[in-house]
């Protein structure tokens, strides 16, 4: 268990790769009468990752990770905050600068369907990166191309079919050679395998591990699956509702879960084990989960959690170091 | 295209059987035929399917819409897909009361309360005249749950019932699905490709595969002493909560079957790290391997010394 605190306690001593602070991303939605109202995405985030590192996000539908995730790539603007790679801030970089470093980032999406063109001929989607960064040209743009498939293990003959010829899992491999074509040192891969077979996200579980080995990849990992989400990850982060509640080494956040939502997630995991199913008990959320356009005030989750006092409605808890050594938004932290 | 070939199998009244397998196994047309809800141009071109002493295959159409619903109640995966969105949640739960006429419609109105509340819907008495847009994920399932008790059928048929819903909301979903069926002694079918929630809630379960069963019999021996190399490889194929340290997952190499294209012999043998040539031409019986075990294999997990060093 300490063989998986120390390569993270040496990381933390190294610059990090990606610095995104006090990150803000808000959408205007149903234009009315007496203006828009808006819904709080992301608010407020500070998120580091370490070179080489995976860093899970976690949460629940509706929470911002797949926003965050957008926002930390440039996909979406930020509406306000700042998103720093190797130490230049993203959002104020335009033209040509942005491009290079946009380069070196690239993101996998959730859906191998909706996220490949059906026109597009596989070879022409994995080397549209290529031309889009004026990166290689000519017979260097095949060559590439077939390289990264036979590293994704997907057959470089089949360079000229359609999205549709392939399986789910090969067009998870398609989504994930396009995203290594340009030798990218940051991927954020947004629910890689939750659309995938049961037996296929191993294959793409252990491809994502693989190529982080061979390439020194670093990964912002998001998923609702707390249980990929362990496996891959040196790190957790726990979102909910737009806001980080904690953060720590894998070990820490499963073995001392502080704030009260990680230990409800925790709880609420099924274990293929029909033993250890007997003696589990999930602790049962009340409630909804509130709306983003108007959420609660002071902790987020004191409408629902089951250890909540006055001033969880009153005193927003700060992102903060707790005794164990990792980080959690909480008053009451581990009292769960 | 044969989506189902030769399935067999029977569940007591009280039990919970979980169907397990991939895209294209066949679970969830084994599931529709029990309902006789195969989609056009489908059929069941054999076989029968007792329900007590009457077969629902040979039923009248009228007799196959009474017992839909009043003997055995189906819950999808998408509620929001399954509910009428301009009718009220309260009069959809009485709805499905009175097209069976087990209750009067001044009966049916009288429950739709209660059993929101059995279901656990928070503020039921407020909520019944809410509409399906006005409910969660989660509590559109209860509605869809509630609906299929409504008629105290005695079999639950649950295709997927928690798969488009956040983990915390799945945990409750499972929870009200073992409490029912106890309270009840109600039958329960899970139809999933989550072995974990088989686990949690089923004492049996059946494994399938390109439309076959390849493996059935209680969860304990399903998952403490798998015989079907499908089966053993699936359950360590899953990343799971409770790992410590790294291991590395052992993946299924290949794609789930493609049924129009069948391999002969055993048709998980082009997958399997464990073949003989046997697997290659011939296709093994459902053979009881242990105490209400069965299993479709020439070679048997419990024959293959360290299976974790099995290269293929």
């Amino acid at each position: 268990m300490t063989a998986e605190a120390s390569p993270a306690t040496t990381r933390a001593a190294t610059a990090p790769l990606l610095r995104v602070e006090k990150v803000v991303k808000h959408f205007a939605v149903g234009a009315g009468l007496f203006g828009h109202s808006v819904v709080h995405a992301v608010d407020g985030v500070d998120l580091v990752v370490h070179p080489g590192e995976t860093l899970g996000l976690v949460g629940e539908s509706g929470c911002g990770k797949s926003t965050l995730g957008r926002v930390i790539v440039q996909l979406q603007p930020a509406t306000s905050g700042h998103v720093y790679f190797k130490d230049v801030d993203l959002t104020r970089t335009r033209g040509e600068k942005l491009r290079r470093l946009r380069q070196q980032m690239q993101m996998i999406f959730q859906d191998p369907y909706a996220s490949l063109n059906p026109r597009m001929a596989v070879g022409d989607i994995i080397a549209e990166p290529l031309h889009n960064f004026r990166v290689a040209r000519g017979r260097a743009v095949n060559e590439r191309v077939q390289e990264v498939m036979r590293v994704c293990g997907l057959n470089p003959n089949f360079i000229n079919r359609y999205p549709h010829e392939f399986s789910g899992g090969q067009r998870q491999r398609i989504g994930i050679a396009r995203a290594l074509v340009l030798n990218p040192t940051f991927i954020v891969a947004d629910e890689p395998v939750s659309a995938l077979d049961v037996s296929i996200q191993a294959q793409i579980v252990n491809l994502m591990e693989d190529l982080q080995e061979r390439f020194h990849l670093t990964f912002l990992f998001v998923a609702h699956d707390l249980s990929v989400v362990h496996h891959m990850s040196d790190r957790i982060s726990v979102m909910y509702l737009g806001k980080i509640v904690e953060v720590g080494t894998t070990a820490e956040v499963r073995d001392t879960p502080l704030h009260p939502y990680t230990k409800v997630l925790q709880s609420s995991v099924p274990i293929p084990d029909p033993d250890l199913e007997v003696a589990r008990r999930p602790i049962l959320l009340t409630g909804e989960i509130p709306s983003p356009v108007n959420p609660p005030s002071g902790c987020r989750f004191h409408t629902r959690c089951p250890i909540a006092q006055p001033i969880c409605s009153e005193v927003e808890p700060p992102l903060e170091r707790k005794q164990d050594g990792h980080l959690a938004a909480c008053h009451f932290p581990g009292k769960l | 295209m044969t989506a189902v070939d030769g399935v067999s199998f029977e569940i007591e009244r009280g039990e919970r059987v979980g169907i397990v397998g991939e895209s294209g196994s066949g679970k969830t047309m084994t599931a529709l035929s029990i309902l006789r809800l195969v989609p056009e141009p489908g059929r069941i071109t054999n076989g029968r399917i007792l329900f007590g002493e009457r077969d629902v295959v040979h039923m009248t159409d009228e007799e196959i819409r009474e017992f839909r619903g009043a003997d055995a109640a189906m819950i999808f995966q998408d509620p929001m897909t399954s509910l009428n969105p301009v009718l009220r949640v309260g009069f959809q739960i009485e709805e499905a009361m009175a097209a069976h006429r087990r209750f009067t419609r001044k009966q049916a109105h009288e429950r739709v309360v209660p059993i929101m509340k059995r279901v656990r819907i928070p503020a039921s008495d407020q909520r019944v005249s809410d509409y399906p847009h006005q409910f969660s994920g989660g509590m559109r399932q209860r509605v869809m749950i509630a609906m299929g008790l409504s008629n105290e059928a005695p079999l639950l048929i649950a295709d997927e019932p928690t798969t488009a819903l956040d983990v915390t909301v799945q945990a409750s979903i499972i929870e009200l699905l073992r409490d029912l069926s106890n309270e009840f002694s109600a039958s329960v079918i899970l139809i999933t490709h989550n072995l974990s929630v088989v686990a949690s809630l089923c004492q049996r379960v059946i494994v399938m595969y390109a439309g076959r069963i390849v493996e059935q019999g209680p969860t304990r021996a399903i998952f403490k002493n798998p015989q079907h190399p499908y089966t053993w490889s699936l359950l360590r194929s899953l990343p799971r909560i409770d790992e410590r340290g790294h291991e590395k997952l052992i993946s299924i190499s290949g794609l789930p079957p493609d049924l129009s294209n069948l391999p002969p012999g055993c048709k998980f043998h082009p997958r399997c790290r464990f073949r003989v040539d046997q697997c290659l031409t011939q296709e093994p019986d459902l053979d009881q391997v242990g105490e209400g075990h069965l299993a479709r294999c020439w070679v048997l997990m419990r024959n293959v010394p360290d299976p974790e060093a099995v290269k293929r």
